[in-house]
């Protein structure tokens, strides 16, 4: 019983850093950008929580700190991609490179000093109830806030006129320019959004999930977020779903480490990649399927009156 | 008066070849600044970075053998890039490369053959072409997405060295390091020079600049894959099939990156250890994109930042700066190229208020 609540609360945790990358991915998509930089805005958000924490200041405004940092370098790939016109996808690498390089410049000095992690809330009475206390009220704050955001997602998007908005840029944005709305800020807005929540995901990974500094720490979460947005073929509650997965994938694979079955640990490490490979396969098979949601005009430059 | 751009009637061929030296003094500037404030004086900074790495026989001997994998690797990519194939993953070719020309060294162990170094670069290149095949088929047979597949196999590449390396093909008189034993002197290539470490694979890598010139220039397959990077309309409407460039594209990068890894490991390594590449197959599309995804553009390329990791490693003994610097210099490098790319298409113009 208790592996299993340990193996359900941890996908959860393990889930949370990729809820918060993809939803923001999943905005940027639906207005018509793709930034590929994910991993390199959740490692700039990271390190920038990492040492806010180190320095003594509050969980709260290392994570601040963490999204002002992330939206600012998306901002670079903002200029690029919608200001310069450049191609997205180089655009999106640049960044992604970039704040790997940068996020490891920055945390030269770290080692392997541990921070004091952002521990769970504790609800009275709730969070003692056997089973259900520790699955549904036994998280740190941070877990709460990525369900909140999910549903503020959702919310904006389909039931705002911000949220229309977005989704009619994403699909022609000529005509959405015809009628006046701005595109290229309504764009700006969207891809400092997905900073934001890619360096909120970081924020997680360095102050929650392995509070210590680790160059590189992402692991690929943020490819893998961006795998998560396909999968979930632009439709927030299958974020929701696929990240979840891969949550559960990536702890069960550590319990099986843990557990030691006989099976090399390089192999077991290999599974989230393998398996964000394989959901891939079967998701993008059915091509009508991902036409639905797909944002017509995802990664095709815009110049207005052009 | 005010500042606007306007579209360019052609893009521009000296923005070209401007927007590469554009991005080398912007990453420069910014280079400086970064030292400033970490209280480095920027010019002795500079000159540690530039100058110091080839101010020596050696010097040039080393920025030639990290060149020569740059420039086949970004080569391989180009081709790809060109049809608008986006292969990420060449950081996990070049291992897999290095891994199966592994496999007949250490069969020979010290014993040798004249054949053995063919057979290894055979096996490298053919691993590299195998590796890429996997996201080329996902994509064509299931239309997944080549970034996301290439970068997933880069983690599964790395692990797979880190499992031989650790597991079957430890060296059993290696004191316990994770590491493969030491190859046969069949198994290497000969230094170019006595002494020095660059050697004779180099001259595979001048083949596969002419050999990619030819290619790129005056076949009709590697028309076709422009053409279809370009103007993927036209290119249907011709004829010219998608799926034909994707499979080209990646096993194309797959093969001169699994080659560039056969040539790492049977050259300057000599065995094989957990981490065997430090970041080559990343550096590499900022390779192709430096030379502007042209043979000669790309050893131009390659020689600029196999100079910049000589640079990095100069700093990081003199002044104790962190390898990252060297990936952020990378990052910026590409960043500002991007930026500068815009003057190819774009020129600025003055107008008079309205």
């Amino acid at each position: 019983m208790d592996v299993a609540i340990a193996i359900v609360t941890g996908t959860v945790i393990a889930a949370t850093p990729l809820l918060f990358a993809a939803m923001g991915e999943l905005v940027v998509e639906r207005s018509g950008v793709l930034n590929l930089g994910i991993e390199g805005m959740m490692l700039i958000g990271a390190v920038t929580a990492f040492s806010l924490s180190f320095a003594g200041y509050p969980a709260p405004v290392a994570v601040l700190a963490a999204v002002a940092a992330g939206a600012a370098s998306s901002l670079l790939f903002g200029v690029l991609a919608l200001t310069l016109l450049a191609n997205q996808y180089a655009a999106g690498i640049a960044l992604a490179i970039l704040g790997g390089g940068l996020s490891g410049f920055l945390g030269r000095n770290f080692g392997a000093a541990p921070i004091e992690p952002v521990g769970p809330i504790h609800v009275p009475v709730l969070s003692e109830v056997p089973i259900i206390g520790p699955v549904l009220f036994g998280y740190d704050p941070m877990v709460y806030l990525a369900l909140v955001l999910f549903g503020a997602v959702w919310w904006v998007l389909y039931r705002t006129r911000a949220g229309l908005v977005i989704r009619i840029i994403g699909e022609n944005p000529q005509a959405a320019h015809d009628i006046g709305y701005k595109v290229i800020p309504i764009r700006y807005a969207t891809v400092v959004f997905g900073g934001a929540m890619a360096g909120l995901g970081g924020a997680y990974l360095a102050l929650a999930y392995t509070p210590l500094w680790v160059e590189n720490m992402t692991s690929g979460r943020g490819w893998i977020a961006l795998a998560l947005v396909v999968f979930a073929s632009w439709r927030p509650l299958r974020v929701l779903l696929g990240a979840l997965l891969f949550g559960g994938v990536n702890i069960l694979q550590f319990h099986a480490q843990s557990q030691g079955i006989g099976v090399p640990s390089e192999f077991l490490s290999a599974l989230p990649y393998l398996a964000t490979i394989l959901v891939l396969v079967l998701i993008s098979r059915n091509r009508r399927m991902q036409k639905v949601n797909f944002p017509a005009s995802l990664a095709k430059p815009f110049r207005p009156g052009h | 008066m005010r500042l606007h751009f306007e579209p360019r009637p052609t893009p521009s061929f000296a923005m070209q070849v401007l927007a590469p030296v554009a991005a080398l003094g912007l990453t420069v500037a910014v280079g400086c600044v970064l030292f400033a404030l970490l209280d480095l004086d920027p010019i002795e900074t500079l000159r540690i970075f530039f100058v110091r790495p080839l101010s020596s026989a050696n010097g040039v001997s080393e920025w030639l053998l990290k060149a020569s994998p740059l420039i086949l690797i970004g080569l391989g990519l180009a081709v790809g890039f060109r049809a608008n194939v986006w292969n990420i993953g060449a950081e996990g070719m070049f291992v897999i490369g290095a891994i199966c020309a592994c496999g007949p060294a250490l069969a020979f162990g010290e014993g040798g053959h004249v054949w053995l170094l063919p057979l290894m670069a055979l096996a490298g290149a053919a691993g590299g072409v195998a590796w890429a095949a996997v996201p080329a088929f996902l994509r064509v047979r299931f239309n997944a997405n080549e970034i996301l597949v290439t970068l997933m196999l880069n983690y599964v590449a790395i692990l797979l060295l880190g499992w031989l390396v650790r597991g079957p093909w430890r060296d059993p008189y290696g004191f316990n390091y994770p590491q493969t034993a030491i190859f046969g002197p069949s198994a290497l290539f000969d230094p170019l020079v006595g002494g020095y470490r660059v050697n004779t694979s180099i001259f595979i890598t001048l083949a596969v600049v002419a050999a990619a010139w030819v290619f790129i220039q005056w076949s009709f397959a590697g028309y076709r894959m422009t053409v279809g990077g370009a103007a993927p309309a036209a290119a249907r409407f011709a004829g010219f099939r998608e799926s034909r460039a994707i499979w080209l594209g990646l096993l194309i990068g797959g093969g001169c990156a699994g080659l560039a890894g056969m040539m790492e490991a049977a050259g300057p390594l000599g065995q094989l250890s957990p981490t065997i590449s430090p970041g080559y197959g990343f550096a590499a599309i900022i390779v192709a994109f430096i030379g502007r995804l042209h043979p000669f553009g790309i050893v131009l390329g390659g020689l600029l930042l196999s100079l910049l990791y000589m640079g990095g490693e100069s700093a990081q003994i003199m002044l104790k700066l962190p390898a990252a610097l060297t990936r952020t210099f990378q990052g910026m490098l590409l960043f500002f190229l991007l930026a500068a790319d815009f003057m190819i298409y774009y020129r600025p113009r003055l107008a008079g208020r309205r």
